[in-house]
């Protein structure tokens, strides 16, 4: 009954300080649900790229698959409604540049589009599919785990489907609901032989993107969907590719790690912020980028010298990817830690319809994290 | 354009059967009205071309279709000043599909659908003001506000489901419970032009038909699946007649009358018979959801042209108050009962009491184990679930 209490009483602070933050409005739900739950702060890309133009995520995408299309005449780029721009705009104008052979709409059929992209890669040319929503990949599942990530081992490497990159946008978006939010990183981390991606913002996603599908493993990109508009920053015009496995310290700190990817690196980045003037700690946040196969080095060398971590994702907290990350810091840094390592994620429930709010793993929740972890 | 078949309008053929003098009332009580051919697969005998309705049947359809009309008009409304928040598809065009089918149907037969269903959960029984509590997420929703606009519910209404064509092979599975407990029921598994690629649909059909399932699968042929016309996405496009070794029926989804006529037929078959497909070709006039303003993919002239023509509520109105059933005064009359019955019906799920927050974390497990408790943002936030 305790927790319960505390449970309510916590969520009813968060709730108050959401509304404190936001336009008074005479709809209280529909005001805590409107409100964006971190700000994006925009990025400089490093000079070695070259020239910038301003591109929000989504035109950052676009550009990506641009270039990809443009040099390389075996890629093919499909999914439901991707020929007219799909329905945020990630691939607007390609069908009238590369021409409706290469740029197509496929029929709703997701385990159609995944099975049809692991064809069309295993024969050595690049496909990138698109799934409309995460939420949706499930019925592509079994190709995904039983096909995509197993041709390379079972066949002794004679086949793979390595020019394979499906994207698909993830995440919650602040009104999506229970099919339209959730972060689906962990059931294909635990496929090996697939490569899973999500990242933080334009600069990164359109380097990575290319990345992935240049790379020859078959890659699973997500696109964390509520950065598509709101994200906007000087990103290189160029062709440019940033490492897979490579994890990138966002804030450099001594007292705490946070680990995070997509969306909740710019909460992360709050949280860092927020716990130097309030509690003058030092925070070192870390953006992970790639899921797996993870940047075991440079987590290890933070928390080696922190000995405090925070992870968060909007994931359920049970068997989300913080649980694996735990599990290995634990057996890299010991005797390192201070105190026992924490997590901040989603609920383990559905994605909640007006419960977005309170299930989200918000500034608050972290920052309280972080108090815990360096008063233990 | 490309994707409209040949479709013959259909004019005034409706007779008055017991017209007699009125004067702002009509009192015919009985007319005939002459459908638009159905296209048949495998069989030999269709559905009557010639109906017969009476004056309380175009009442009720009439009423029904209208109030979905207004229902989605609000809800569009509600959602583009925030108060409805999630993913939002709107029925509206679709109206004579649901009403249609439930003039052949009792509330004991089932149905289940994909994410377009605040038409069927009102025609199921659910009233307007529980529809929209669901869509702003009030406790006096029909899912008690979890659900949200595509995860409605009802008595013998199986939703209300997120995942397009995952309702299809569930609707078969009601069919066979139906089946085993030797009841004279049916069920009807919807989906759309969009879904009936996956493929789902087709294992669906075979353990229908294997089993021969009291199932009626009807496709909703709206002609988009999202942004992406029929003819783009469809090997072919006559959906009635993809179930190969089961039937199906071709019928006009504008006009309410002939999907009575198809469904009653189709119910009477699926009894007797085992799995039967009906195509209802229809047309939506909102986006595929409220974030797709709907014009990309499809002309404003399209649209406007279904609108003149084929709406399955104004063509209605004209086929009853030409056959002397209904007159005009009363057609009027029944919209501003409609008009105030919606807009008093929003108005309370607008100030409805929100959901307590416990609600986040209820309904997870059912009978869970002794102390187990739902993880929450952090390890030591734990809740009871119920």
């Amino acid at each position: 009954m305790a927790t319960k209490l505390g449970i309510l009483r916590k969520a009813a602070t968060q709730l108050a300080v959401l509304l404190q933050k936001c336009p008074r409005v005479t709809d209280q739900l529909a005001i805590s649900s409107r409100c964006m739950h971190f700000t994006y702060v925009p990025e400089t890309p490093p000079k070695k790229f070259g020239e910038t133009t301003k591109m929000n995520f989504f035109q950052s995408i676009t550009s990506a698959l641009d270039i990809a299309l443009a040099k390389d005449s075996s890629a093919v780029l499909f999914g439901e409604d991707v020929a007219f721009g799909g329905v945020f705009r990630c691939s607007v104008g390609l069908k009238e540049k590369y021409g409706a052979d290469r740029v197509f709409n496929s029929p709703l059929s997701e385990q159609g589009i995944v099975s049809f992209g692991i064809g069309i890669a295993v024969t050595g040319a690049t496909a990138i599919a698109e799934i409309q929503f995460a939420d949706y990949i499930f019925p592509a599942f079994d190709q995904i785990r039983n096909e995509a990530a197993m041709y390379r081992y079972r066949s002794g490497n004679e086949f793979d489907c390595g020019r394979l990159t499906i994207r698909t946008p993830c995440s919650a978006v602040g009104h999506g609901s229970l099919y339209h939010s959730q972060s689906v990183e962990a059931f294909f981390a635990h496929c090996p032989g697939l490569k899973v991606v999500m990242p933080r913002g334009p600069v990164q996603a359109k380097g990575l993107l290319l990345s992935c599908i240049r790379d020859n493993n078959p890659c699973i990109f997500l696109e964390p969907k509520i950065l598509y508009r709101s994200a906007v920053e000087e990103v290189p015009v160029g062709d440019y590719m940033l490492p897979l496995s490579k994890a990138d310290i966002v804030i450099e700190g001594s007292d705490v790690t946070l680990i995070g990817w997509g969306t909740q690196v710019h909460v992360l980045k709050e949280v860092a912020s927020l716990a130097q003037q309030k509690l003058n700690v030092s925070c070192e946040v870390i953006d992970l980028c790639t899921i797996i196969p993870w940047d075991r080095d440079t987590v290890t060398k933070s928390v080696l010298k922190t000995g405090r971590v925070l992870i968060s994702h909007e994931a359920p907290i049970t068997m989300g990817f913080g649980a694996e990350l735990a599990a290995s810091i634990q057996q890299d840094c010991f005797l390192r830690l201070e105190a026992p390592i924490e997590r901040v994620c989603g609920y383990d429930t559905p994605f909640p319809h007006v419960f977005e709010v309170f299930y989200m793993p918000d500034k608050w929740k972290c920052l309280e994290a972080v108090k815990r972890l360096i008063s233990y | 354009m490309q994707f409209f078949r040949t479709f013959r309008p259909l004019g005034n053929n409706t007779v008055p059967l017991k017209a007699l003098q009125g004067c702002s009332y009509s009192t015919a009580t009985e007319a005939v009205h002459n459908v638009t051919p159905y296209k048949l697969h495998r069989l030999e005998e269709g559905p009557k071309t010639t109906v017969t309705y009476g004056r309380d049947e175009a009442l009720k359809y009439y009423r029904q279709m209208r109030t979905i009309r207004v229902l989605e008009t609000t809800a569009a409304n509600l959602y583009k000043s925030k108060i409805i928040r999630g993913f939002c598809h709107l029925y509206s065009g679709q109206e004579a599909v649901a009403v249609g089918m439930e003039g052949a149907i009792t509330h004991e037969d089932s149905v289940i659908t994909a994410y377009r269903a605040h038409g069927w959960t009102y025609t199921r029984g659910a009233d307007v003001r529980s529809v929209l509590a669901e869509l702003t997420g009030r406790k006096t929703g029909c899912a008690n506000g979890k659900g949200g606009s595509m995860h409605m519910y009802a008595k013998n209404f199986y939703g209300g489901n997120g995942i397009v064509g995952a309702q299809v092979p569930l609707g078969a599975g009601i069919a066979f419970a139906h089946k085993y407990k030797n009841e004279e029921k049916v069920c009807i598994a919807l989906y759309g032009d969009g879904a009936a690629n996956q493929g789902q649909i087709f294992e669906a059909y075979n353990i229908a038909k294997l089993w021969n399932l009291p199932c009626i699968f009807v496709c909703e042929n709206n002609g988009y699946g999202m942004g992406t016309s029929m003819a783009r996405s469809s090997a072919s496009v006559d959906y009635y007649s993809r179930g190969d070794y089961i039937p199906g029926i071709w019928v006009d989804g504008m006009d309410v009358l002939a999907v009575r006529e198809a469904t009653r037929f189709a119910k009477d078959y699926a009894l007797k018979n085992g799995p039967i497909v009906i195509e209802a070709f229809t047309y939506r006039y909102h986006g595929h959801s409220m974030s797709d303003p709907g014009t990309s993919y499809r002309t404003r002239e399209e649209v406007q042209e279904v609108r003149q023509k084929r709406d399955p509520i104004g063509k209605f109105k004209d086929v009853i108050v030409q056959a002397g059933v209904v007159s005009e005064a009363e057609i009027k009359k029944i919209e501003e009962e409609i008009k105030k019955e919606v807009a008093d019906a929003a108005e309370l799920a607008k100030n409805d009491p929100e959901l307590p927050p416990e609600e986040l974390y209820t309904h997870v497990y059912m009978d869970p184990p002794p102390n187990f408790k739902i993880r929450g943002c952090d390890d030591s936030i734990l809740a009871a679930t119920r």
